[in-house]
């Protein structure tokens, strides 16, 4: 028996969130008195898993899983878990995951737990905090099922290095054309952007901007600190920006170690949506703006004034910190 | 073609979220409760299915008789039949079962869900009912068109999209994207007065086990002052990022 982790990559190489979603199946494992076993699909240097308490890596290499199949992928990991004997998956909650999750879970006859942000209790049955009402609360949730399937929320737990000696195994699942029910036929992936998922930092404007054509400054900034880009609903809603940038309760929720809300006042959807980011700071000109309210550090001026000073202080600091 | 609208009876958006009974029971004392956002697109998609291609749109959500007046909205939307498993909603894989059956009954050839319901935002019920009909399951979906037997779709995914083919019977998890904001229906006197005449049909619950349970809830810590800094001081803010946040 074993924790089973699946760990993400993308072009062969371990996501971040992958490190991250093995430091919490290690703290089950130790909870539990077990060891970790990773599945990785298609990575090719899976050696640094060791320096996050992993013991042992299922390598599967398939040109048929090149690009993500939820129901493929879920079968991978059902037969990775049935052959381990583990009672609990781990996985991330990036978009892909949780597109599969709901699968495994129904594979494996699994209780499925998203959005968990700390380690489970064990003391009177199988329980794990989770976020509910879009980060407006926190929900204690049991799991009573044999099979348990966690989704870690992005950036809850952290890295937490626990350095173990890491054995590989080739993994051959078996795959039906069952298996392959979707076809993708593209995929249209900003390579030069960092996404909001896999972001440590995110600068989010709104209608303060004026119009897309201020979002110069805004894109520069997120250049300076390797940051994703993000926006307000009534943005995107203007088209002013993508869906795919709309931070809140209808859009994306952004658990960031760093956000950057420029001419955002902060209505109560988007507050929910970003409140699970560690560090907030607001650029707005009006001082009664709700986000003041809701960030840690605030600056009230004017964007137009402020960003480009920002951007140059920033560019600086970096140069004399790099 | 037969369409399945999944909805969820969901607090507005801008509701205040408290717990009763000791932290165990969302506090619904004056909280208006509307159609799940992300079905609200499904919903309006459907109706296009409805109008351009002639199918058929019926919807169907898990509740008690406290969700009848969102169930009415659908049908004065347009949706053509209402069905209404009587049980309280407990957990993503009790809903999944119940629909399951629904669906499976009624031989659809597309489900439409919405990508997570936005209190308990478990985010599991449309991939686990396309599991447990033997459907094709397509999630975070912005965009969906159907010719025959074929679908073709565009996910949303991290950092950009994908295009998806495949073919019916299909679910989907939709969300914002699938139609514009600008598009959703909203009812007209004349939907809700025929809306008053159609099939609402209230379904016995298989009575599903649950796999999980939310014994209890709390609310996050309030939050300290903000602290303010002055326009003209922008090191002061690099510098409380970098040594007091850590965050650059």
């Amino acid at each position: 028996m074993s924790i089973l982790v699946y760990t993400e990559s993308e072009n062969g190489k371990l996501k971040k969130a992958a490190y991250e979603v093995a430091s919490y199946a290690k703290g089950i494992a130790d909870l539990m008195g077990t060891s970790v076993t990773a599945v990785t699909v298609n990575a090719e240097n899976v050696e640094e898993l060791s320096q996050y308490g992993v013991d042992k890596v299922l390598k599967v290499s398939s040109d048929k899983l090149s690009k993500f199949n939820a129901d493929a992928y879920a079968e991978v990991i059902t037969q990775a878990a049935k052959k381990e004997d583990s009672k609990v998956v781990v996985i991330s909650q990036s978009a892909n995951a949780k597109y599969m999750a709901p699968l495994l879970a129904v594979d494996l006859e699994a209780g499925y737990v998203s959005n968990a942000v700390k380690l489970p209790t064990l003391d009177e049955g199988f329980n794990v905090e989770r976020t509910a009402f879009t980060n407006k609360a926190f929900s204690m949730t049991s799991i009573s099922t044999d099979i348990k399937v966690l989704g870690l929320s992005n950036n809850s737990y952290g890295l937490k290095e626990n350095e173990s000696s890491l054995t590989q195994e080739e993994f051959f699942p078996e795959l039906t054309d069952e298996n392959f029910g979707i076809t993708v036929e593209s995929v249209d992936k900003n390579k030069d952007k960092v996404s909001i998922a896999d972001a440590e930092v995110v600068i989010s404007a709104g209608r303060g901007m004026k119009g897309p054509e201020n979002w110069g400054m805004i894109e520069e900034l997120a250049g300076v600190l390797n940051a994703a880009t993000a926006c307000s609903k009534p943005v995107s809603d203007m088209g002013w920006r993508p869906h795919g940038e709309h931070v809140g309760q209808t859009g994306k929720p952004v658990a960031t170690n760093l956000y950057i809300a420029i001419g955002i006042s902060g209505a109560i959807q988007h507050l929910a949506g970003i409140s699970a980011s560690k560090n907030k700071v607001v650029i707005n000109t009006d001082p009664e703006a709700p986000f003041f309210k809701a960030a840690d550090y605030g600056i009230v001026g004017d964007a137009f004034e402020v960003v480009p000073q920002l951007i140059e202080k920033l560019k600086e600091f970096k140069a004399n910190n790099s | 073609m037969k369409i399945l609208v999944c909805i969820s009876h969901v607090p507005d958006t801008t509701s205040k979220i408290n717990f009763v009974d000791n932290d165990t029971k969302f506090d619904t004392n004056g909280v208006q409760f509307v159609i799940n956002p992300n079905d609200e697109f499904g919903l309006t998609r459907a109706m296009w299915f409805k109008e351009k291609q002639g199918a058929t749109v019926d919807i169907v959500t898990v509740g008690g008789k406290d969700t009848e007046p969102t169930i009415r909205k659908c049908l004065a939307i347009g949706a053509d039949t209402a069905y209404r498993v009587d049980t309280e909603p407990l957990d993503g894989f009790q809903v999944a079962k119940e629909l399951a059956k629904v669906a499976k009954d009624g031989e659809y050839d597309l489900v439409i869900a919405g990508r997570e319901s936005i209190d308990y935002n478990g985010g599991m019920v449309p991939g686990m009912l396309a599991k447990l009909i033997g459907a094709n399951f397509i999630n975070t979906c912005v965009s969906l068109d159907i010719e025959g037997e074929t679908a073709t779709a565009v996910r949303e995914m991290d950092g950009g999209k994908e295009t998806i083919k495949t073919s019916l019977p299909l679910v989907i998890g939709g969300q914002k994207g699938l139609v514009e904001e600008s598009d959703l229906k909203i009812p007209n006197m004349r939907g809700i007065m025929m809306a008053r005449k159609k099939p609402l049909n209230i379904i016995e619950p298989l009575s599903s086990k649950t796999h999980t349970e939310a014994k209890s809830f709390r609310k996050p810590e309030p939050k300290g002052e903000v602290t303010l800094i002055d326009a003209d001081n922008l090191d002061e803010l690099i510098d409380l990022l970098h040594n007091e946040a850590k965050a650059i």
